[in-house]
C-alpha cells in the first residue's frame, strides 16, 4: 500500500511540475502548482511528518498559492508569453542547464545511496508529531523562531511600503486609499 | 519506498523548476519555479530527517523555516511584480530593464 501510494504520487508530482512548466496559461500553471503541493504533502505523511503535511496544505496550497492567483487575476489572465526570443536559445539553454543539473543530481544519489530503504514506521519517533516538533522549536530552536517573526514582519512592512501608490503620480487631493496588495506572509 | 527513490524526486523536481525559472519570462511564472525549488528541497530535508531519525525533528524544524522565508520571500516578490506591472504594463522580465543603463 504504502509503495503504491509513493509511485503515484511521485508521478502525479513529477507530471504536475512538468505540467506547471509547460503551461501556456498562467492559472493552468498555478494550478498544477496546487496539486504538486498536495502531492508532496502525501509524501510528508508517508514519511511521518504529519505537521509539515498540514502546513503543507494550509500554507502552500492555502495562502501562497491564492496570492499567486489573485495577483495573476490582478493582472489579466490574456496574458501571452511573446513567441520571439530576445535571448537566442533560451528555451533549449534552459533545458540544457536543466536537464544536466537533474542528471548529475540523479547520478550522484544512484552512486552513492544505493536502494537502502526506509525503516518500518518511518519518521515519528516520538509520540505526536505536532508534539515533539513544538518541544524542538521552544527549546533549542528558540532563537531561530524568534527571527523568523522579524523576517515576516519586515516582509509584511515592505510589502506596504512597496505597494502604497504615491499621492502625486495621479490625483494628489486623494489620501492614498489602501492598496489592493496582497499582506506578506501567512 | 527507499531513500535513493525519494531523493531522486527532489532533484529532478528542482531541474523543473530550474528549467521554469530560466526559460519562462512571465514574472509570476519565474517565481513560481523558485516555490517548486523551495519545495524539493523541503522533500529532501524531511527524507533525510525520516532516515535518521534523531528524535528531535532538526530537519522538520528546517522545512518549517523554509515553509517561512518562501512565504515572506512570494509576498515581496509579488508586491514587486504589482509594483512593476503597474508602472510599466508589462510583466514580461525581458522588457523590466530599470536598472541597466
Amino acid at each position: 500500500m504504502e509503495k503504491y501510494l509513493f509511485w503515484v504520487m511521485a508521478v502525479t508530482a513529477l507530471l504536475s511540475g512538468l505540467g506547471m512548466v509547460m503551461a501556456r496559461n498562467a492559472v493552468h500553471s498555478a494550478l498544477m502548482l496546487v496539486v504538486n503541493f498536495f502531492a508532496l504533502a502525501v509524501f510528508y505523511v508517508l514519511l511521518g511528518a504529519h505537521f509539515l503535511a498540514a502546513v503543507q496544505i494550509i500554507v502552500y496550497a492555502g495562502a501562497i498559492m491564492v496570492l499567486f492567483l489573485f495577483v495573476i487575476m490582478l493582472m489579466g489572465v490574456q496574458r501571452e508569453e511573446p513567441a520571439d526570443e530576445p535571448i537566442r536559445f533560451q528555451r533549449p539553454l534552459a533545458l540544457l542547464a536543466g536537464g544536466a543539473l537533474g542528471g548529475l543530481l540523479v547520478f550522484v544519489i544512484r552512486t552513492s545511496f544505493g536502494l537502502a530503504r526506509f525503516a518500518e514506521q518511518a519518521g515519528s519517533s516520538s509520540a505526536g508529531n505536532a508534539q515533539g516538533i513544538g518541544r524542538a522549536l521552544f527549546t533549542s530552536y528558540l532563537f531561530p523562531f524568534e527571527v523568523t517573526s522579524i523576517l515576516l514582519i519586515v516582509a509584511a512592512i515592505g510589502v506596504v511600503v512597496i505597494g502604497r501608490r504615491e499621492p502625486e503620480s495621479e490625483e494628489p487631493a486623494a489620501p492614498a486609499p489602501a492598496s489592493s496588495e496582497p499582506g506578506g506572509g501567512p | 519506498m527507499s531513500l535513493a527513490w525519494v531523493l531522486t524526486l527532489g532533484a529532478l523536481l528542482f531541474s523543473l523548476g530550474i528549467y521554469g525559472v530560466l526559460a519562462r519570462r512571465n514574472a509570476v511564472l519565474v517565481l513560481m519555479g523558485i516555490e517548486l525549488m523551495l519545495n524539493a528541497v523541503n522533500v529532501n530535508l524531511i527524507a533525510f530527517d525520516a532516515w535518521i531519525r534523531q528524535g528531535n525533528a532538526t530537519g522538520q524544524i528546517f522545512a518549517l523555516f523554509i515553509i517561512t522565508v518562501a512565504a515572506a520571500e512570494v509576498g515581496v516578490g509579488l508586491a514587486i511584480v504589482l509594483l512593476v506591472f503597474r508602472r510599466r504594463e508589462t510583466i514580461n522580465v525581458d522588457e523590466v530593464n530599470l536598472l541597466k543603463w
